[in-house]
């Protein structure tokens, strides 16, 4: 072990000197996971807040101005410091050794992706302590509400923003290196593995896109500071043009989320219905089609800003058109459990859960994508509902499935069975009480990102927070679940972990050592 | 570990995509984005002032021209058309007259900025003067007429028969201000 990574029994100096210095893909990976797990409870707490205002009609617990910072801060946290680290996190501890690469390509890169990532979110979360407050202009950060109208933090916001907009490209470029140069002798791309082969697609979606994201918070910065009129009508400028700029971001960004927890379902799946995936390339030309689909979708975002009505009709023709490769998906994993010998243990049961709660959540977006409907759901719980379907039960089920699926053969222990399906049933429970009732309360009229409500919404609101509790609650068990199994779990050495795994992760000795694949492996 | 040594030059470029990207937010979209409405009418902006050609008053068509003035956010001004609606020939040259009031006690400069509705009459309404082609000083207490001159294009689509233009005035003193102290 003259090579192993320093402990705690080398002291707390060079314990911290590892982690902060660290060059290895598995070390970077649960820095990641860690921080995204951080985001989460962080994210979390806020929509506790959100909820338990909304938990009756009127104003009990918070201003106004503060449940404003609370939504919009939720869907940054969540988004881009939850969910892109948790799958970024997924994506080095597992792309080298499912490709048989030794690290990832760039490693002193990857440290540094990593490593700016809790400053960006140092700086945003700060600004809820300054005068002014957090941001307030809602996760989409429209024009002119985020530059004429922001608080004067807005600038944090910005450079916030510009700092994990540098760590997701770098960290997304380092993949794409990866997966291109580092593949195993014989490791072809068709017979990469799916989690692989939605990363990579994903990665470059993420070069692609991030950088406009800079782009439209430095047309704001220069909005703001330095008297350019982007978004400014009075400067000649245009506020709907930010619209555009964003969700020209934004749709792809959707997809972002979701392409690698796609890949994640497509590993466990097969696993535990004991057969290879159904329509492997099916599965990775429907990835590339959604991938090209989401760049040319972006405007039914906004079919409420004035659009001509031919520009209505291709957004939704186009946005319903991806319906079509995400049907491929699906019915490939219906198909692959199909006759399969199945078993349902807990990384099963989320990606079961997953397969259900996403398609439903993809038929209510086939419904918001009807322009002539979509002037009725715009701005409603309706869309809250559809968008938690897809990103909730969508992204963070399939992470914690993934966690659950591959946390024994990272730490060489195994979880508790038992609190892992109880956590799943009060997580799959909870969240269907506390989105389920959106929909009713969005197609009653109720709009979003506002403090308080009408009376005949309250019914609703009081069961959807209730759900709510119960689903942050699971989350302080999975917690409970991970650190016990990390400290005191059953140990197993058993390199397959699962009977039906496959794949070259598997062939490796569990837990992994710190490590793999110097040699390449052969792949036939 | 040896790094792969295609492993720079496929970094170069990536880098390369991602600054691309950057560049295009800032740079092409905005451009392209006003091009585009520009061509299409889309936005209702119209376009500059006009230079008048001859053409013959087509006097089998009557259309209806409607003003409408907004002040947007916390401009404090009164700011209304005298006539709320013209009716018009296509190929006729009409004048109008906006009043604006400054009510604060302080010298304010205003914005006003022009929308046509509907879409498709965007390209065929033509300025030859316009208030709007500049800003609008007022000192406190000041009031002004606005003048507007205006043609409606004789190619109009048949389909129009009633043309919007509203006018939002923008309070923009604090940005001349800022400009003028950058200049200084």
């Amino acid at each position: 072990m003259a090579h192993g990574p320093a402990t705690l029994a080398d002291g707390w100096g060079k314990y911290i000197s590892r982690w902060v210095f660290t060059t290895n893909h598995k070390d970077i990976g649960t820095l990641y996971l860690w921080f995204s797990f951080a985001m989460f409870i962080m994210g979390g707490a806020f929509a506790m807040i959100i909820r338990a205002e909304l938990f009756q009609p009127g104003m009990q617990l918070i201003k106004p101005e503060f449940f404003n910072q609370m939504t919009t801060m939720h869907g940054l946290v969540m988004v881009f410091g939850a969910i892109m680290p948790a799958f970024v996190g997924l994506a080095n501890w597992l792309i080298p050794m499912m490709i048989g690469a030794p690290d990832m390509a760039l490693p002193r890169m990857n440290n540094l992706s990593f490593w700016i990532l809790p400053f960006a979110f140092a700086i945003l979360t700060s600004t809820l302590f300054m005068e002014g407050g957090g941001p307030n202009f809602g996760w989409t950060f429209y024009a002119p509400l985020s530059t004429t109208y922001a608080p004067d933090t807005v600038n944090y916001f910005i450079f916030g923003v510009h700092i994990m907009g540098a760590s997701s490209i770098m960290g997304s470029i380092n993949i794409i290196a990866t997966v291109m140069n580092m593949r195993a002798p014989g490791m072809t791309y068709m017979k990469m593995p799916l989690f692989v082969w939605t990363w990579v697609i994903t990665a470059f979606l993420l070069v692609a896109v991030m950088p406009v994201l800079a782009g439209a918070v430095t047309m704001m910065l220069m909005d703001i500071n330095f008297g350019t009129s982007f978004f400014d009508a009075a400067g000649g400028g245009d506020p709907v043009l930010f619209q555009h700029v964003f969700w020209f971001f934004g749709h792809p960004e959707v997809y972002i989320i979701i392409l690698p927890a796609f890949g994640v379902v497509s590993q466990i799946i097969p696993t535990f219905s004991r057969k290879p995936l159904f329509g492997y390339s099916s599965m990775v030309y429907a990835t590339a089609a959604i991938a090209f689909l989401s760049f040319v979708v972006w405007a039914h975002h906004m079919f409420t800003v004035g659009m001509p009505i031919a520009g209505e009709l291709y957004f939704m023709y186009a946005t319903m058109l991806i319906a079509v490769p995400t049907g491929v998906k699906v019915f490939n994993w219906i198909t692959t459990m199909y006759r399969g010998s199945l078993t349902f243990e807990t990384p099963m049961l989320f990606s079961i859960a997953f397969v259900i709660l996403f398609t439903f959540g993809g038929f209510t977006g086939m419904m918001l994508s009807i322009a002539a409907a979509d002037m009725q759901y715009h701005d409603t719980y309706f869309v809250v509902a559809h968008f938690h379907y897809v990103m909730v039960a969508g992204a963070v089920f399939s992470g914690t499935a993934a966690v659950y699926y591959w946390l024994p053969k990272w730490c060489g222990k195994m979880y508790d069975e038992t609190m892992g399906k109880v956590q799943f049933w009060i997580a799959f429970i909870g969240f269907n009480i506390t989105f389920m009732p959106q929909h009713f309360l969005g197609l009653a009229g109720m709009p979003r990102r506002y403090a308080d409500y009408g009376l005949q919404f309250a019914d609703w609101n009081m069961v959807s927070s209730i759900g709510a509790f119960m689903y942050g609650g699971a989350q302080i068990l999975f917690l409970f679940n991970v650190i016990r199994t990390i400290g005191w779990g059953k140990p197993t050495d058993d390199p397959k972990v699962w009977e039906g795994a496959e794949g070259l992760e598997w062939t490796l000795p569990t837990p992994a050592p710190y490590h793999t694949f110097s040699t390449p492996p052969k792949v036939k | 570990m040896s790094a792969h040594p295609n492993n720079r030059t496929l970094l170069a470029k990536l880098i390369a995509l991602a600054a691309a990207m950057f560049m295009f937010a800032i740079f092409v979209l905005p451009p392209l984005y006003d091009l585009f409405c520009e061509i299409t009418g889309i936005g209702g902006k119209t376009d500059g002032a006009y230079t008048a050609v001859a053409v013959e008053v087509d006097t089998s068509r009557d259309i209806e021209v409607q003003f409408v003035a907004t002040n947007n956010a916390t401009m404090p001004w009164d700011f209304y058309p005298i006539e709320e609606r013209v009716v018009v020939h296509p190929g006729e040259s009409r004048a109008v007259v906006f009043y604006a009031h400054n009510r604060t006690g302080q010298d304010m400069l205003g914005q006003a900025i022009p929308n046509v509705l509907p879409n498709n009459a965007t390209d065929y309404f033509h300025k030859t003067e316009c208030f709007c082609f500049n800003n609008q000083p007022l000192a406190a207490g000041e009031s002004a007429e606005l003048a507007l001159v205006f043609i409606v294009d004789p190619d109009l689509p048949p389909s129009v028969n009633t043309v919007t233009l509203s006018y939002t005035m923008f309070d923009i003193t604090d940005r001349a201000v800022a400009q003028i102290s950058q200049v200084q």
